[in-house]
This record gives C-alpha cells, structure tokens and sequence, in this order.
C-alpha cells in the first residue's frame, strides 16, 4: 500500500458537507420538468386568475373574500390562499416532497449517492432541507403572484374582514401575508407527511400521491358533522385557522391551536421518516419499500398522534360537540351587521354612525322549534335589530345564513329591500354593491357552547 | 514496476531493481470469514477475498450467489454481520465508514436523467468537493464526449455504464468497484472499458469486477474468486484455475473429417462426443472431443502423422467458463441431458 493510503487509512474520508448535498438536491429538483412548470405556475397563474376574475361581474362568492374581489386588491390573494389550502399546497408537497426520496429508488441511485455522501443522516437533511425550500420557494411565488395580480388588477384598497370590519390597505397587507405564513405551518405537516410517504413506500406511486389522497380526506372529514375537538386536531385545521386573523379581535385560539397540532405532526412525521430512512439496508436490492411492517412503522405512531391531540384538545378547551350554537352565530351576526351598516351608511353619505350606537342585536333560529338551535346548516334564520341614534323605531333585518361545519357561515339578506334585500344600493354616483345584502361571517367554535 | 511510496494513481512509475528484496504485496482489499445476512438469507457465508494494488480481480458466480453483497460490503453501502473487512488498509466498522479513494457502482451506475452528462459529473465532483475539472479527460477516456451535453435520459445501457465509470474514474480511485461494467456495450465500448480499467490497473489501481461475460473477465482479469451460495469455492489466479481444469470440450476441424474421427477414436484417454449438439459442432464436418490438454497434443501429432490438416481445436466452452460451470455446480443442458 502506498503511504498516501497508509495516511489516509487512519482516519476514514468524512462524509460530504450538508451544503454541497443540499445544493446537489435542489440542482436535481430543478431539473425536473414537473417542478419547473409548478414553479412557472405558481409565479405566474395566480396572478393572472385574480387579475381575470377581478374583472368579471360575476365573482366567486362561495369562496372566503370572493365577493370582495373588485373592491380590494388583497381579496384576490385571500381567495388564492383559500384554493391553495385545499388543493394547490398539498399538491405541491406531492410533486416535491413526496417524490424526493422515490426517485432515488426509481432511478436506482441510492448507492451512488451513498457512496459519494457517505451519510444517510445528512442525505436525509439535505433531501429534507432542499424539498422544503421548494416548497417554500413555490408558495412564495403563489403569494407574490396573488398579490401583485390583486393590486395591479383592482387597486390597493380598504379589505372588508369576515366581522365586516374594515382593514385599511397596510393592515390589510400585513394580515394577508401573516396569513399567508400560517399556512406555511400545515404545509410543512404535510411535506413531513410526504417525505414519510416517499420513504416508507419507495418506488411505489403511492408515495407520491400519499399528501393529496391526505388533504382529499380531510376535506372530506372537515365537511361531516364531527365533534370540534376531532376537526381541530387534524393537521389540516390551520389550513382554515387563518380566517381568525380577519376579525377583530383576531380569533386567537383556534388558529394557535391548529398550528400547534400542524406543528406536532410536522415533527412525529420527520422524525418517524428520518428513523424509517436511517433503519433502512441500502444493500437489500429486492428492497422496495412497501412492506406491512414498514407501513405499521409509518402509519400507526400517525394514528397514535392524532388520539393524543384529540384527547389534548378536549381537556385543553371547552369546546364541545359541533362548536356551533345559537349564542355564538347572534353575537358573530350582530357584530358583522353593525360594521357593514357604517359601511353603507357611507356609501349612501348618510350622517356616520358608531357600532356602540347602533347597539345592533341579532336573534337566530335552526330550523324552527323542534331542531336545537346548534350545528351547521343552512336553515339557521336571523333577525338583526338596532337604533339609529335620535330615532324611536328600531330597525330589523332578516338574514338566512347557511353555516358550514367549519364554523364559516354566508349570511344572506332578505329584506327589507333598501337595508339587505338588493345587492345594490342606490347613491349620488350611481348604484354600488350593497354590503349588507351577502356576507361572510367566522365563529370560534372553540369557545365554550350553550344548548339553548 | 511498482509505484514509489506516496505516489498518487497516476504518478511516476519506478523500476525495482533486479537484486532488491521485493516487496509484499499490498492489498487493497483484504476479507476474512466474511458473512452477510438479509433475514434469514443467507447472502455471504464466511468469504475470504484478497485484491492487491494494481490487479483485476474477477468476481464471478451465479445469481444469488452473493457478488452484489460482497461489492456493496466493499463499497461501504452495508456492515459485514461477521468476519474482518480491510479496505485500503483501513478496517470498516461502519456503514459508509471508508478511506477515501474508493469508487464504482453496484447494480448500475447512478445516474441522473435530468441532468446532462457533464452535470451528473460536475455534480459529483461539487458533492465531493473537487474542482469541475477532468471531466472533458474522464468523457474522452470512455468516449462519451460527443454526447456531454445530452440529457442522460436519451443515453443507451451502454451508454450509462461508460458515463458509470466516467464517474468513478473522476475520483481517481485506489479501489475501483464495478458490478458489470460492461453491460449493455458493444464491442467497440467493451475495448474501450477494457483499456481504461487496464491502465488503471497498471497505475496500481485495484479493480474488483462482477460479470456474468467470461469473456470479459478472461481477457481483463489476472485473478478471479467464484462464489456459489455465498461461498468461495475458488480464489487466486486466473491460470491457476485454468490449469486446475480438468478434461474440456474442443471443437476440432480438420481436412479430413473422416480419417480424423477414425484418429480421435484411437487416441487413448481422449473421448468422441455425440454429434447431437449443432451448437457445439457449428458445422457438420466439425468433431467434438473431451480430453485433457496432454492428449490434445497426442491427437494433433497423431493426425499430422495421418497426413490431415488441423483447420482449428478450440475449446466448445471457454476455460473459466467450464470451470464456473463446474464448480458452481451449474449443468449445461447437454449435461443435463446425458445426465
């Protein structure tokens, strides 16, 4: 042996440096088709989607801040982040994190890998790191494309919150993009979820797909009836916890609590991924990662979490069955009632009027007298009472409001015509859209709830 | 010719003298009851394994017989259950845990579809850390530098495994592995391989290759250890094992085939075979004969004597390859069939 490789024989070759393997993987992301498209996708469709839609007389009101689309420029990003939340991040953590360690099986280059890093540890970290700054990088493009659509296309205007509050346009820029980080936590839950998937189910196609079969399902899950303390606990919830931020005072809890949960479940996911990765025998070549015991390692200690968390919510909050009562659905009504009516109350130039003066009051209803006055439903009815400051009478409005399990609710006015009965209003300059005809509204179904 | 003490591979080459002591031979791999298990599998059954600098050490045995494992084991990608493994010198006692200098590929080489030739190169050599030079010298030495900036997606089998050992020659490594390097080449690509894996060799470069192409190995290899069942059941030179060789095959074509058979048949302790096998024959005037190398030269003074001129005695199996089969314990379906 030469005394070159006597000398070096002392010591083994160390492992290559995180930085270059993490710049090795972003190298190989970057060449993939798939996410050089998503990444033209995200950086551009948004932006594009607000900027169309803002335009058109028919907006999608079905959706949070829809409706507010040509009034503000930062609805356009809301109603993205929305989408997004139910589809496009989770589908994202497919393409990039679910895939980053199956194609290493697919192309049958883990030992080439291996062998030039020398560390699974630090393969896994780089894979880890690499896959999360796309991901970071591709939600970073959706919301600059938002953004910049929204304001471009309507203008950088007063966003109208889901309490009917108004947010001038710097508040509002803050909000939405606070909003827009929340997000970031469950997304990485369910990256952590894909980088399991890949893992624990190699070449398999499954892998790729394990974090949108997950939002599919809980999506699906969100819409049953489910006790609160079940929805909460879903890593999924913090998709929806942001909306808290648009109400005043910001609805706290709920949105702490689901990225709490994102949070563990981002953890116990990594780490069981990074135990699956680190135990597995790189030599084995009839290794392809599907296997019961490696599916009951991944997926059970998931099962265990989601126990554990619904237990922690349960002690942890008073919140019980579907978090929706008659009591909460009055004051969330009451007080989104007194805001817009200022609102209109400016438009038709009108002497302004304060929501204490107001002292708006709301009385609901589900279903008449033989359904208990709780749950979601679109048979809730309403009626919104208040006093104009001098005035004897007090005014009344009607709405129906069709609450969705989530706690969201559209409150849809019906009449009288000239409070909430038409969707315009006639002014001085001409007719503009009514706020108190359609609205959006959010209750913390975490708060306790009172059978009436 | 050995390299002087703290030459790279690659270096200066010194002459010993003719009255100096030579010296030992170094190994760069040195294996000692070596076993390897996947549950209840038994891949690697106490394999002893010596490769010194600068050979070419065949790897041969059939499937399963444990060549992937031993190649993983000296590549680092998996810890032996039992026994001693020596790399460079230096002792594996962990998974990946290998003094630099060792490089090569099992179960194909590690390639990036995406990436172009040359970055799956620069690639590597940024993962190392090395500057991104040698990579025009490493594809002109296998002869891919027409397609550098092709997209490996588009490359042949062939192809990748001369952009393989691209890759494993840009480390320049003192223990280079290759799990059937020349799959998928054709015989310009196979001469291609063989000369650079040739003159790594003669810069001390020890070569460990699996083929199942005895060709190939006999051509390449000076050494050759065959394993069946996880079990050696030869190491050492390759003329050893050819001389160890009992009675082989030939196949005999002569000018005379009539007078010629009636000469085979009198040639003591040499045998005529049966002429139901067209494969070995090739053609219809052609004898097939079993015998040992010693009668083989009494035959062919035997049939100059009877006036018949030998046109080719060659062997129907090539050496290593009957001494696979036999101690492998693999049957030709002839075999089978006289069986």
């Amino acid at each position: 042996m030469t005394a070159a490789a006597i000398a070096r024989a002392t010591a083994d070759a160390p492992p290559a440096p995180i930085g270059r393997s993490y710049r090795f993987e972003l190298t190989k992301l970057l060449a993939q088709w798939p996410v050089r498209i998503a990444l033209l996708a995200c950086w551009l469709g948004p932006g594009l989607l607000v900027g169309i839609i803002s335009q058109q007389s028919s907006l999608p009101s079905d959706t949070v801040f829809g409706r507010w689309m040509n009034q503000t420029g930062w609805a356009g990003s809301l109603l993205v982040l929305t989408f997004c939340c139910s589809w496009v991040l989770p589908l994202l953590t497919s393409l990039v994190a679910g895939d980053v360690f199956a194609t290493e099986d697919r192309l049958g280059t883990w030992r080439h890998l291996l062998v030039a890093v020398r560390s699974p540890r630090r393969i896994f970290a780089a894979k880890s790191l690499a896959s999360l700054s796309m991901i970071g990088l591709l939600a970073l493009g959706l919301t600059a494309s938002g953004i910049v659509g929204g304001l471009v296309a309507v203008g950088n205007r007063p966003l109208i919150g889901l309490d009917g509050h108004l947010l001038q346009p710097s508040q509002a820029a803050g909000m939405v993009l606070l909003a827009w980080a929340c997000a970031l936590v469950p997304t990485l839950a369910f990256a952590a979820i894909g980088l399991l998937g890949s893992i624990a189910l190699g070449r398999s196609p499954m892998g790729l797909v394990i974090p949108a079969l997950l939002a599919l399902l809980l999506g699906i899950v969100q819409l049953l009836p489910l006790p609160v303390i079940v929805r909460v606990a879903l890593p999924s919830y913090a998709f929806i916890g942001w909306r808290g931020l648009f109400i005043d005072p910001t609805m706290t809890g709920p949105l702490v609590l689901g990225l709490l949960v994102s949070l563990v479940w981002a953890i116990v996911a990594s780490l069981l991924a990074y135990r699956l990765f680190m135990r597995r025998d790189f030599t084995d070549l009839a290794y392809d990662g599907v296997g019961r015991r490696v599916l009951v390692r991944a997926a059970l200690p998931l099962l265990a979490v989601l126990v554990v968390t619904v237990g922690v919510v349960a002690v942890a909050t008073p919140a019980s069955g579907s978090g929706i009562d008659k009591r909460k659905l009055e004051g969330s009504l009451a007080t989104s009632f007194a805001h817009l009516y200022r609102l209109q109350t400016d438009e038709l130039h009108r002497p302004d009027v304060t929501e204490a003066q107001l002292s708006s009051k709301a009385a609901c209803d589900k279903g008449g007298s033989l359904v208990d006055d709780v749950g979601a439903g679109n048979d809730w009815r309403c009626v919104v009472s208040w006093r104009l400051p001098g005035a004897t009478a007090t005014g009344q409005a009607i709405y129906q409001l069709d609450v969705t399990p989530d706690g969201r609710y559209v409150a849809d006015g019906d009449g009288p015509q000239e409070v909430n009965g038409f969707f315009q209003v006639h002014t001085e300059a001409g007719d503009v859209p009514n706020p108190l005809w359609q609205f959006d509204g959010s209750v913390d179904l975490l708060t306790a709830t009172a059978k009436d | 010719m050995r390299r002087p003490a703290g030459s790279s591979a690659g270096g200066p080459l010194v002459v010993v003298r003719e009255n100096e002591k030579p010296l030992p031979e170094q190994l760069a791999v040195r294996a000692r009851a070596v076993s390897k298990s996947f549950g209840d599998v038994v891949a690697l059954d106490g394999v002893d394994l010596d490769v010194a600098e600068g050979q070419i050490h065949g790897l041969v045995g059939p499937n399963g017989a444990g060549k992937t494992t031993l190649l993983g084991l000296l590549l680092g990608l998996a810890r032996a259950d039992g026994g001693d493994l020596e790399i460079l010198g230096s002792e594996v006692q962990r998974t990946l845990a290998l003094p630099e200098g060792v490089a090569g590929f099992v179960d194909g080489p590690g390639l990036y579809p995406s990436l172009t030739a040359r970055q799956n190169l620069a690639a590597l050599l940024r993962l190392r850390g090395d500057a991104a030079d040698g990579i025009d010298e490493a594809l002109e030495q296998v002869g891919l530098s027409a397609v550098a900036d092709d997209r490996v997606r588009g490359f042949s089998l062939g192809m990748r495994q001369r952009l393989g050992l691209a890759a494993a020659l840009l480390t320049r490594p003192q223990l280079l592995v290759l799990d059937e390097p020349a799959n998928g080449l054709d015989p310009a690509g196979t001469r291609d391989v063989h000369r650079v894996l040739t003159r790594l060799a003669a810069h001390g470069t020890a070569v460990v290759l699996s083929s199942h192409r005895m060709d190939d190995l006999a051509a390449l290899c000076t050494n050759v250890t065959i394993l069946a069942t996880g079990r050696v059941v030869f190491s050492g030179p390759l003329g050893k094992l050819v001389a160890e060789s009992d009675e082989l095959d030939y196949r005999l074509r002569t000018s005379d085939p009539v007078t010629a058979r009636r000469v085979a048949a009198e040639t003591p302790g040499l045998r005529l075979l049966p002429d139901d096998d067209p494969l070995q024959r090739q053609d219809a005037e052609a004898l097939v004969v079993r015998a040992a190398v010693p009668v083989l030269d009494d035959l062919v003074a035997r049939l100059v004597g009877a006036g018949v001129g030998v046109r080719e005695l060659a062997p129907v199996v090539a050496p290593l390859e009957a001494a696979f089969l036999a101690l492998t314990g693999t049957t030709t379906a002839r075999e089978d069939e006289s069986q």
